[in-house]
């Protein structure tokens, strides 16, 4: 037993973070936010890296990693709230590689991976509600969950409209109706898979909201004292340390148990997902009451975070159907209603 | 990253779960706290002839020498098993490893091998009505006198005291030294005419802990652990033996008072109630955090050797979750919820300790605010 990164994950990570910490300087994710676009020469260096088939086989043109490999990367990318279409196009990859058929992972992993080509994914229910797909209208490919399994479908051939939410920082879309081809495989696992990656980064959003609000506790003085120092201000910090790390021992988890222990994957997916997507957003609301009246200007950079968990959080359901997941797993009821997606 | 059990680790699971299964006890006597103490002795005994009292003890003193995985397992077992507490708690999960670590051969020599049998019984003597969280304002005072100190002052909280033939006591010998400094770490003698021992009642209406009033009570040289001056560091040692590989345990607790809230829940008609299946589901959510956490915490021990402030947390997540869970239990169960005597009512106001006991939550805040985040110190 052993629950930590092994030197070669940790190596990943490291990487991830000095990449992005010199590439996606706040100056550079609000310059991204404000014409709502992509950087496409960083994403092609990301491609280089070989992230977004980071946990896509060898012989559908990826890296053959697991999926905690993407996973750290996908946490440093919420840590710097990139904008850039590697969620949309390592989540598609995820479940086409679940469930794909031979066809469709042929013609899709391998741009994928190379970063030819991006990916959305996203749910519409059989009464034909929307989530918001992530990454649509701009990507080239689409996964649509209808409630039956995953469909796969040519982002050209989707009726649908792009959503302006608050999170300038990633483009989302409502999508009319379910279309596509069948995927024939298992589209539940590779949703469950999808649920991990977008646990990942959410957890790296909440780190990143939390790092800045201690920074600043440290520092503001108030009474002529650090903030930091009265309690009702360094306990709402701890419960934030809390948070994050509830958020990371699920997601490492059950991102470990994707790969190694299958069976433990739809409870895993779902703890960590109902989890990371709350305490994202716990995080970045109470490292704004932190930072007091700064936090709420339009100038201040937590904007970013904020919105990207109230919004990252919410793509493959809210994390009031997480939890009515789990409690229908851990055998209370009949089971849960189903979502279009949860 | 490999969260399965070696094969090694797994073939210990079986040979503790084996063992369980094949010696357990049975079911404690109930109502006479005496017979349920003399059972809970004679379990340890049993545990200790087959070795497996000292599970963290090295083998020299009589222990097993388990690793910390190999505790976590082991302790999770016994919690799995349901199987009574040991009579000696404190002696074997904080006096024998104090002694160990601190201890001088002769020390060794006389407490070890009694602490595993069970045959002597040991309590611990640190908080005072005046200080709870600030413990280092202690007020309990040993004065020097030929080959000994005579100890003056009043300890509360102490768990076993009517059953302790030691009890590991912090009390102040230098007045004029600041207060972290002037303490030392005893062991005293109970079976004394200068010590008493009240039981405390507490709001469940049973008296679990008590008081202890010194009166000129004698120890000898000999039973100082370690400095004179020095039993703030010694305190702080026992203290985070206290809080090492009990995680898992607390975590098979937690376990058993979520699948009982869980069947309540289904017996009462309220499976399908939306708000019902939410709190349920935040306690399996942070349940299983808490025992992934305790388990990332393991890991990291082992590396650096050290329990880190991070293990903090655990003690929080236990003290959080178990005290809302027995809440909704209370809330769901009707009149049963609130009635004397029910197991439902017991432990909804048994756990209202919890947050306070082995270290408040306010004051584990501040350890997480002060040491993990690097926040400024309040004082």
């Amino acid at each position: 037993m052993n629950f930590d990164l092994s030197d070669e994950q940790r190596e990943i990570k490291d990487t991830a973070r000095q990449f992005f910490a010199a590439r996606f300087k706040p100056e550079k994710v609000r310059d991204l936010a404000e014409s709502r676009s992509y950087d496409d020469g960083l994403y092609g260096q990301m491609a280089e890296l070989g992230w977004p088939g980071i946990a896509v086989a060898e012989a559908d043109g990826g890296q053959d990693l697991g999926l905690v490999e993407l996973a750290v990367t996908l946490e440093e990318s919420g840590y710097a709230c990139a904008p850039s279409p590697l969620m949309g196009s390592a989540g598609a990859a995820l479940v086409i590689s679940a469930a794909g058929s031979d066809e469709q992972r042929a013609e899709w992993l391998p741009r994928l991976a190379s970063g030819e080509a991006t990916g959305a994914f996203g749910g519409v229910s059989p009464d034909g509600q929307s989530t918001l797909f992530c990454d649509l209208p701009t990507a080239d490919v689409a996964v649509v969950f209808d409630g039956d399994g995953a469909l796969l479908a040519p982002a050209s051939e989707l009726d649908c409209e792009a959503a302006e939410t608050i999170d300038a920082t990633r483009s989302y879309a409502t999508v009319v109706a379910a279309a596509g081809e069948r995927m024939p495989g298992d589209a539940d696992a590779g949703r469950d898979r999808l649920a991990v990656a977008i646990s990942a980064e959410l957890t790296g959003v909440g780190q990143r909201a939390m790092d800045m609000a201690v920074e600043y506790a440290r520092e503001r003085k108030q009474f002529d004292r650090p903030i930091g120092s009265y309690q009702a201000v360094s306990h709402r910090c701890a419960t934030m340390l809390l948070a994050v790390e509830e958020s990371r021992s699920l997601v490492y988890y059950a991102s470990w148990a994707a790969d190694a222990e299958p069976e433990s994957l739809p409870m895993a997916a779902a703890m960590a997902c109902a989890r990371a997507s709350e305490a994202a957003w716990e995080t970045t609301a109470s490292a704004l009451q932190v930072f007091g009246g700064i936090g709420f200007t339009w100038e201040h950079d937590l904007q970013f975070w904020l919105k990207r968990s109230r919004v990252a959080g919410r793509m493959l359901g809210s994390p009031r159907e997480h939890r009515d997941r789990v409690a229908a797993l851990a055998g209370l009821g009949a089971g849960a209603p189903a979502g279009a997606v949860a | 990253m490999d969260l399965s059990l070696t094969e090694s680790e797994a073939a210990f699971r079986d040979e503790v779960r084996t063992w369980l299964q094949e010696n357990h006890p049975g079911p404690s006597p109930e109502g006479d706290d005496q017979a349920e103490f003399e059972f809970r002795r004679s379990w340890q005994r049993k545990m200790h002839e087959a070795g497996w009292a000292g599970i963290s003890w090295p083998q020299e003193y009589g222990g097993k020498g388990a690793t910390l995985i190999e505790q976590a397992i082991f302790n999770e077992e016994l919690a799995r098993e349901s199987v009574p507490a040991p009579a000696n708690v404190l002696g074997l999960v904080m006096g024998g490893p104090v002694v160990i670590a601190q201890g001088t051969d002769d020390q060794k020599e006389r407490w070890l091998e009694p602490i595993l049998s069970g045959d002597e019984i040991w309590c611990q003597g640190f908080s005072e009505p005046e200080s709870g969280s600030d413990l280092a304002s202690l007020k309990a005072r040993a004065v020097k006198s030929n080959g000994g100190w005579k100890v003056t002052g009043q300890k509360v909280w102490t768990t076993y005291a009517h059953e302790a033939k030691w009890c590991m006591l912090l009390a102040r010998t230098d007045q004029d030294a600041p207060k972290h400094k002037g303490i030392t770490y005893f062991i005293l003698d109970m079976e004394q005419p200068g010590v008493e021992v009240r039981p405390l009642r507490q709001i469940t209406g049973e008296a679990e802990f008590n008081e202890i009033f010194m009166e000129e009570a004698e120890v000898p040289d000999e039973n100082v652990i370690g400095d004179v001056g020095g039993g703030w560091q010694v305190a702080i040692t026992t203290l985070m033996f206290e809080r090492a590989g009990l995680g898992a345990a607390a975590v098979m607790g937690l376990r058993r008072t979520l699948n009982d809230l869980i069947a309540l829940v289904t017996e009462r008609g309220l499976e399908d109630d939306p708000l019902v299946r939410q709190r349920v589901a935040e306690f399996q959510i942070g349940i299983e955090a808490m025992r992934l956490g305790a388990l990332r915490t393991l890991t990291a021990t082992m590396k650096t050797g050290i329990p880190g402030p991070e293990g903090s947390l655990g003690k929080w997540q236990w003290a959080k979750y178990n005290q809302a869970m027995t809440e909704m239990a209370s809330e769901v169960a009707g009149p049963d919820g609130v009635k004397v005597g029910t197991e439902t009512t017991y432990r909804f106001l048994r756990s209202r300790a919890n947050s306070i006991e082995g270290g408040t939550t306010e004051v584990l805040q501040n350890i997480i605010a002060e040491r993990v985040l690097g926040l400024p110190r309040l004082r």
